[in-house]
């Protein structure tokens, strides 16, 4: 009886110890503000890399397969009103960037699909867009309120941080901040 | 017994029918207590969230589609993943988040039921040997017998 119990009980001590472990490890890797937080830190923070599944178009897009240009990542959602506001914004600077070789890509968060294909040929939007449906790629990057736009140079590194609905002389300056960088 | 078990019979199929209209004819209405606001965490009915005016917009139109409450549920989870659903499924791995809880309590209660046993049995009075010493006795005699002759 004496070794079983002997058992059980360092059984229930190597339990707690274990869960204290994992509570220590969680509150140690865990980063709630992400990327946002660590610029607004004033850190250099490399853009965390994704792949997700394609809105508009088949396959799915990585972004580290853009490494070596400039790119504007935008996260968005159909039922995000200030999103709608800036969407024609980004497909104009798309449509005048593009020749400097800057990508664009937009993020589609916790969104109904129908809706944010909608919202898409509402807007005219032909840049490539990704769905980050459990947003846990907004996640990395700071979580919501959305719309938050990141502007990553040829480096991988993210040079500017727009947190809300992005102006257009706002656009215009973190792109070319990004190119000169 | 028999009329009981019959009571109860009766008494489960008068829900039968509810639950079946549910099931082929649901309304927002209950749906919005059991779908979630992906960026609330609270159920539609309790968020007045843009996101959940979409998703409650969305149920709307297959509703009126014509959809079952489950095809409705299956869409969502589809679209935006498990965490879409009030509360878990009852099959596969979600369905311990059913079962542990009532195993959680029986366990508790076999714990309890347990130490009860333990703790009666402890305060049962333990029987004593009546028998005493010889030396004693015999002078537990003398004394009688002293006291007998006075």
């Amino acid at each position: 009886m004496k070794p079983l119990r002997l058992a059980a009980q360092a059984g229930a001590v190597a339990l707690v110890v274990g869960l204290l472990g994992l509570l220590v490890w969680k509150v140690a890797h865990d980063n709630p503000g992400g990327v946002a937080a660590d610029f607004n830190a004033g850190k250099k923070v490399q853009a965390v890399d994704f792949t997700l599944g394609r809105l508009n178009g088949k396959g799915s897009l990585s972004l580290s397969s853009l490494r070596g240009r400039v790119v504007v990542l935008n996260f968005w959602a159909a039922w995000c009103d200030p999103c709608k506001s800036e969407a024609p914004r980004f497909q104009s600077a798309f449509e005048r960037y593009r020749r400097h070789g800057v990508a664009f890509v937009g993020l589609d968060v916790t969104d109904y699909s129908g809706d944010a294909r909608a919202f898409l040929a509402r807007y005219g939007i032909t840049y490539p867009n990704v769905r980050d449906q459990r947003g846990s790629v907004l996640a990395k990057y700071g979580g919501l309120p959305i719309p938050r736009t990141y502007v990553v140079a040829r480096s991988g590194r993210v040079v500017s941080y727009i947190f809300g609905e992005a102006r257009p002389e706002a656009i215009d300056s973190a792109i070319k901040k990004a190119l000169t960088a | 017994m028999k009329p009981l078990v019959a009571a109860l019979a009766v008494l489960a199929l008068s829900f039968a029918p509810a639950a079946l209209a549910s099931e082929s004819h649901p309304t927002l209405t209950e749906l919005e207590g059991e779908v979630m606001c992906p960026i609330c965490n609270t159920t539609l009915d309790q968020s007045s969230s843009p996101a959940a005016r979409q998703i409650e917009a969305v149920i709307s139109r297959r509703i009126a589609a014509g959809d079952t409450k489950s095809q409705i549920k299956d869409r969502l989870v589809a679209e935006y993943g498990q965490k879409i659903l009030a509360a878990p499924p009852k099959s596969g791995f979600n369905l311990l988040a059913w079962l542990l809880p009532i195993a959680g309590v029986l366990g508790g209660a076999v714990v309890l039921g347990a130490l009860a046993w333990r703790w009666s049995r402890a305060r049962e009075p333990v029987p004593v040997e009546a028998r005493l010493d010889p030396a004693l006795e015999r002078r537990v005699d003398e004394e009688l017998a002293r006291f007998d002759e006075g």
